[in-house]
């Protein structure tokens, strides 16, 4: 039995007076991979952005609940939102590098957090672009600007200037959604390598990669969690009639 | 698929209709010289500007470049034109702008930075977005006004460069604050996102990010600014510039003069070589515009993206 990384408990969220989330009751596992599905609209992002509270950053939001990260509710007063964000890392849907060299944007991270040995930071890029499957195709020129990378090689470089700051949890918001099929398959391969050491929460809008690469599914509607499973038991037995009707493409 | 075949339906049809292509129809005569002359007409309304410009260039240089020598920028104000020179003026504009420039930067980024990244986008900031929109047409005669009463009179500084700077200033502040507002919001949300999801406060955030974007737009705003504050004459005379000078200025509180106003001063004077004296200072005045512009030109090429 793994450990719980995070522990949602009654979490509502409003936008000014729109309901956005209803009353979510989730676990997630540690050293996994938990994909959120659910047609457009239905609070995924909205519900990832939760658990690093990039939704403080919107106004009029207003949330409730509980979201603990080791016993820790992240929502209470004294929790730094800086030193969650370190420990929960996310990559975005479009890649957004820093129009800065490939080699500062993953020292980036490490550099807000007060590390300046060079040696130091060295060690960090190489590992971290590693981490990402970049390093080969990038080694020999880290001074290079990042925004002239592909679409794909910028999202894994985004993938390893998240990964350069450690983190223990990584949210992906549609992180293939954006790129061709190699790219596409090349990051679902280091997802699959990033459970190893990283739990990955990860939003899709294609219910074939969320069955190849998760191993927890859970299936988003109107703000509610409909259902939350095992990956192999929600797409081959789904419990809800809801469920079944998206997972074989009858509405959404 | 429909449309597109009667689409080409009619393309083969009048291609075989040869008199499509011959000259003289009516109706294209008339739309062909319509066109013409709305060519025509939009070339004149270019050539006009273009033409007035030559001509004022021309008359300014042919009776401005034979005084223009380094008699003329060494010399001080005097009564006699052999020996009148813009020293003291070009010292004063250099004066006047080495206070404005980092006051502006300064405080007109501050703005900027704190409109665009920590106010709440609410009726405030719309409120002060206005205010300042506003304050960048009021007339420059009127910031004259205002720094008579405010730094000369009440703060007591006097005809000093200083009440001179801090007016130069105020004028020029909105339209820094407007161009760096513009130039910090262009900076794409997605930057800031990343920058602040890897535990970044806003501060670093802003350090890191937003203002290495931002900095070629903020930059080329200030210069430009500035160089208006250059040319400005009207709220210099206000608090009290003074039209002649034979010194140039030692500290913040000496009394100066400006190259603008020696300019307007010798126009004004009787003798007919003071308005060739005046030709050479615009020629002067000119030539430091045309470099500021040349300088906000090159660094927008140099950091565009
Ligand atoms: N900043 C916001 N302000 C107001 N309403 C919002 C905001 N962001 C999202 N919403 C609303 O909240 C609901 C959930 O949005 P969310 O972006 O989480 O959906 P999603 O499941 O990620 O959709 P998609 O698959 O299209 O990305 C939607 O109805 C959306 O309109
Ligand atoms: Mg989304």
């Amino acid at each position: 039995m793994k450990h719980h990384a995070i522990s949602v408990q009654d979490l509502n969220l409003y936008y000014g007076d729109k309901h956005a989330l209803k009353d979510i009751k989730i676990d997630i596992e540690e050293k996994s991979v938990t994909a959120l599905i659910g047609p457009s609209g239905c609070g995924k992002s909205t519900f990832l952005r939760t658990l690093n509270r990039m939704n403080d950053l919107i106004s009029g939001v207003k949330i409730s609940g509980v979201i603990n990260v080791h016993d820790q509710n992240i929502y209470d007063n004294e929790v730094e939102v800086e030193m969650l964000r370190k420990q929960i890392g996310m990559v975005f849907q479009a890649p957004n590098p820093f129009p800065k060299s490939i080699y500062d944007n993953v020292a980036y991270g490490p550099r807000i957090h007060g590390m300046r040995n060079k040696n130091e930071l060295d060690q960090i890029v190489e590992k971290s672009l590693r981490g990402a499957a970049l390093w080969d195709e990038v080694k020999d020129r880290l001074k290079d600007r990042a925004t002239g990378l592909s679409g794909g090689q910028q999202q894994r470089l985004c993938i390893a200037r998240a990964l350069a700051v450690e983190p223990e949890i990584l949210l992906m918001d549609e992180p293939t959604s954006a790129l061709d099929p190699i790219s596409t398959a090349k990051i679902e391969e280091l997802v699959q390598e990033l459970k190893q050491n990283y739990t990955i929460v990860i939003v899709t809008h294609n219910m074939q990669q969320a069955a190849r690469i998760s191993d927890k599914t859970a299936f988003f509607l109107n703000g509610d969690l409909i259902e939350y499973n095992d990956t192999d038991t929600l797409f081959s037995n789904p419990e809800d009639q809801k469920t079944e009707d998206y997972i074989t493409g009858r509405f959404g | 698929m429909a449309t597109q075949d009667t689409f080409e339906g009619k393309n083969t049809s009048s291609l075989s209709d040869e008199s499509a292509f011959q000259k003289g129809s009516a109706r294209v005569t008339y739309r062909r010289f319509k066109n013409k002359s709305a060519h025509a007409l939009f070339l004149g309304a270019t050539l006009i500007g273009v033409v007035i410009l030559a001509i004022l260039l021309y008359d300014i240089f042919q009776r401005g470049l034979p005084y223009l020598n380094s008699d003329f920028i060494q010399n001080f104000a005097s009564r006699r034109p052999s020996q009148a020179g813009i020293q003291a003026a070009l010292w004063g504009s250099i004066w006047v702008i080495a206070v404005t420039a980092p006051l502006t930067f300064v405080i007109g980024v501050a703005s900027a930075i704190y409109l665009e990244e920590y106010s709440q986008k609410g009726f405030l900031y719309r409120f002060i977005q206005l205010s300042i929109g506003n304050l960048a047409g009021v007339p420059s005669i009127v910031f004259g006004m205002l720094g008579l009463t405010i730094f000369v009179r009440q703060l007591a500084l006097g005809r000093s460069v200083l009440a001179g700077a801090l007016t130069m200033t105020l004028l020029i502040l909105p339209i820094v604050i407007v161009s760096a507002r513009e130039a910090i919001a262009s900076v794409p949300n997605a930057l800031r996102h990343a920058s602040l999801a890897m535990g970044a406060t806003r501060w670093q955030t802003i350090r890191q990010v937003v203002l290495p974007y931002s900095l070629p737009g903020i930059l080329t705003g200030t210069i430009l600014a500035l160089s208006r504050a250059i040319g400005e004459t009207a709220p210099l005379i206000m608090v009290g510039a003074v039209t002649y000078v034979a010194f140039n200025p030692t500290s913040l509180m000496d009394e100066f003069t400006v190259l603008p106003i020696q300019i307007y001063n010798w126009m004004g004077q009787p003798k007919e070589e003071f308005q060739y004296l005046a030709a050479a200072g615009i020629i002067v005045l000119l030539a430091i515009l045309l470099s500021m512009n040349a300088i906000a030109i090159y660094l927008r090429n140099k950091f565009q993206r």
